[in-house]
Formats: C-alpha cells, structure tokens, sequence
C-alpha cells in the first residue's frame, strides 16, 4: 500500500512500508521481520557502494545485487531504511547477523534491479533525484 | 581504540587493520554511533559517517592499516586519519571523480570508483590532505556544527 507522508513545508512525498515492497517484489524477508511497516521514501538502485554513499541522501530503500558486509556497513552509514538483495543472490549468515545487529530489515528476491526497481518507480516510489521529501534534499 | 580527551574536548582513536575487508567500516559506524549520542544533528551525523567510511576504506585498500582520530567539541567534529602507505603520487588527480587505482578485489566490493576522496571533500566543510611519497598519507577533516 502506497501512503503520502504529510509535510506542511514540502510537497507530499509518497512512501510505502516494507511489507508493501516484499508483496511487490514477490521478496523474501530475510531478517528484520519487526521492521516490516518501516515506511519507505525513495530508492537507491546500485552495487557500486562508492556511489551510495555519494548520491543517497537519507532513509533510502537499497536494491543490490552484491551480497558482501560491505553492503550491510554502506547502508548503516548512509542512513538507509532497508536492503532487497536482488537477482537471487542471497547473502550468507554472517552478512545477514551484521544487518541483524544494525537494524535493517533484508529482503531477498529473485527478479532483476531492473525489473525490481521498475516495480517500485510504478508504484509511486522514486530515486534521489526526484524526491521531494526529507531534510537534505 | 585510546582516550585522551580533555573538559572541553572528546577524543577517540581507532586503529583501522590494513588490507582486512571483513571488518573494514566497523570503526566508521562505531565513529558515527558516539557522533550521534552527543546529540549533533542527524545530517551532521551522516557527512561525519560518509566521510569517515571513506577515509577509513582508503586506509584499509591502500594505506597498509593507520589510525583515525575523532575530535569532539562543542561546535565541530574533526577527523585525523592517518595511514602508512605509499603516499599519493598526483593529488589533484586522485581529487578528480572517477579516477582510481583501485584492484579488482576493491570493485568487486563495490569500491574504487573513484569518488572517496571527493566525497570526503563534499562531507565536510574543511579537509586538508598531507602526502608524501613513501610515508602515507594523513587526511584532516572538518565538519561544523552549524
């Protein structure tokens, strides 16, 4: 289900949980299962982790196909909401205990970062470059 | 990780381990998690975060290990990361985004892209880079409350 967070200084900012993104993205929670109505704003696509830290801003949803536990430590230091490892790639269990240990819900699918990514940009949910919402943008 | 902090200043350091991917990052969110509970705002959290993350993983892929420093006032937070490498051959160069001289290891971890020290740069209002040929590199960083 697709909500609009209500800001009073900013125009509406659509944002989805991610129970809505794993129903979407046909995924599978992998940890974090407390987690799932943490309220998504926008989305980061990329395996290049250089440029997650330089093009996200905050709160962001990470779709990648890399599977190491510099994913897990990127996300952490970036901000971010909440990681879809995609092409069925699954991460191993000492990835999934660092997520574990820095709150971000997992979800695992098997379609590809373009086709995910065009589930979500369907849905309302968009990239950094056109959200509206959130303090830094 | 050392204390030497005075009344008015916190002061940490964190070793960083050479070449070890497994546990590169970890001193960068143990940085951000004490930046946070002093209370700073969540943006000023995150450009300390970024540009220590960065600075850290420069030291893990090229500077054979070193030490990252975290200085906490009142008004501004302040990195010293120092490494033991080689030294940057041509800074303005290696300031440019994109250029890299990163392995195949490196960017199958999803690093060396070329946007690290850039992207130290874009996280703080302040970074002073000293380097010499054949005794590391040490990388100054500001980040201003306000």
């Amino acid at each position: 289900m697709l909500m609009s967070l209500n800001n009073t200084n900013k125009p509406s900012t659509p944002a989805a949980s991610m129970a809505s993104i794993a129903s979407w993205l046909e995924a599978e929670p992998l940890t974090g299962a407390q987690w799932m109505d943490r309220l998504i704003e926008v989305v980061i696509s990329c395996d290049l982790m250089s440029d997650v830290l330089a093009f996200s801003k905050h709160q962001g949803l990470l779709l990648t196909g890399l599977t190491n536990q510099q994913v897990i430590r990127t996300a952490e230091v970036a901000g971010m909401l909440g990681i879809v490892f995609v092409r069925g790639k699954r991460p191993s269990q000492p990835v999934l205990d660092l997520a574990e240990e820095y709150s971000l819900p997992v979800l695992f699918t098997n379609l590809s970062m373009f086709e995910a990514s065009g589930r979500l940009y369907s849905r309302g949910l968009r990239g950094y470059c056109s959200f509206q919402g959130g303090e830094d943008s | 990780m050392t204390s030497k902090e005075t009344p008015d200043e916190f002061v940490r350091q964190f070793e960083i381990v050479g070449d070890d991917f497994s546990s590169a990052g970890a001193v960068s969110i143990a940085v951000k998690r004490l930046v946070k509970e002093v209370g700073f705002s969540p943006e000023l959290v995150r450009r300390v975060a970024i540009a220590a993350f960065e600075a850290e993983m420069n030291v893990v892929m090229y500077g054979g290990g070193g030490f990252l420093e975290l200085h906490i006032t009142a008004d501004r937070v302040r990195l010293v990361i120092k490494d033991q490498g080689p030294g940057i051959s041509d800074l303005d160069l290696a300031m440019q985004e994109g250029w890299s001289t990163a392995t195949t290891e490196m960017r199958e971890m999803g690093f060396g892209a070329g946007m690290g020290l850039p992207n130290m740069k874009k996280n703080s209002d302040r970074m002073q880079v000293l380097t010499d040929q054949g005794r590391g590199t040490t990388v100054l960083l500001e980040m201003d409350a306000c």
